[in-house]
């Protein structure tokens, strides 16, 4: 299993905001044992989702020149659960950002209905000084999380190009 | 009310929403560290709130500062060195150094991060 817990972005306003979108799949090995007959998305996890949302928004308004580690959860509040099948849509809003770290207020939403929210504070790490402790992978931001940033962009310019390309359907209905 | 106890007053609620203590434990004495249970990264936490909650500028190394125990020039024998102790007092103006001052060991530095120093402190950077 892979440890990313966003499916897509839907929308990335650098250094500001971030909109990324989970789906609940009975294919995913935890819904099986989080609860055996009862398949709900662990909390833990939704709170991870949160943080890697709002991580690459902190580390995005860096330019990624700072390693960006999950430093504290000061406030995290659910209000009910999400099955297989479901999907989560995470909203992540930076409210602080300074040289040493970031705090995002983070919410997750099913169907429209507030599911859970959180505040989270981001520490920033000196490169070098975090790969000798950590080394380079237990960061928020690994190359394969950072790869769902990229495929997000490169769907966007996408459906730009579609948008301005001239019509290519011949004249036909 | 006079504008200390205003400062305290709101400093009180920053450390109950940063530490998750009940508010009586903050007393203007209590130690961040030692009383408050306040660990490294907390500190980050109390920044971000104080600029918050008091509209103020924090830059960094001025309310915690960094890397004077570092510097071997401060230390000697795990105690702060008299070039030391006026680094601390000039980084520090805000913190009360008087009985710290009469056995300066470097594990009691933690001990002037009190509540009543991030008033001060908060006091320094307001309007007069």
């Amino acid at each position: 299993m892979r440890w990313i817990w966003i499916d897509k972005f839907l929308e990335f306003r650098s250094g500001q905001f971030a909109r990324a979108m989970k789906n609940l799949t009975l294919a995913e090995d935890y819904l099986h044992d989080h609860y055996p007959g009862y398949p709900v998305m662990p909390a833990s996890l939704i709170i991870e989702g949160l943080a890697q949302t709002g991580g690459i928004l902190v580390g995005e308004a860096g330019g990624f020149a700072e390693k960006v580690v999950l430093a504290k959860i000061p406030r995290a509040e659910f209000f009910g659960v999400a099955c297989a099948g479901d999907q989560l849509i995470y909203e992540v809003t930076l409210t602080d950002l300074r040289s040493e770290g970031a705090v995002v207020e983070a919410k997750a939403f099913l169907d429209g209905q507030l599911l859970a929210e959180a505040e989270i504070v981001f520490a920033h790490l000196d490169n070098s000084r975090a790969n000798q402790i950590f080394g380079p992978k237990n960061f928020v931001f690994t190359q394969q999380l950072l790869g769902v940033l990229d495929l997000s962009k490169a769907q966007a310019r996408a459906r730009e190009q579609a948008a301005t390309a001239p019509d290519s359907s011949n004249g036909q209905p | 009310m006079p504008i200390h106890d205003e400062i305290f007053e709101k400093v009180q609620a920053t450390l109950v929403d940063a530490l998750g203590v009940d508010e009586e434990d903050v007393t203007r004495e209590a130690t961040l560290q030692g009383d408050l249970g306040a660990e490294s990264i907390d500190f980050l936490d109390i920044v971000f709130r104080l600029e918050r909650n008091f509209g103020i500028k924090i830059p960094r190394g001025e309310l915690f500062p960094e890397n004077i125990v570092s510097d071997p020039e401060m230390i000697a024998n795990g105690k702060l060195t008299a070039k030391g102790l006026e680094e601390l007092k000039s980084r520090m103006p805000f913190a009360d150094l008087s009985s710290f001052e009469a056995n300066p060991e470097v594990e009691k530095i933690a001990d002037l991060y009190t509540v009543d120093m991030l008033v001060q402190y908060v006091r320094s950077k307001l309007p007069a």
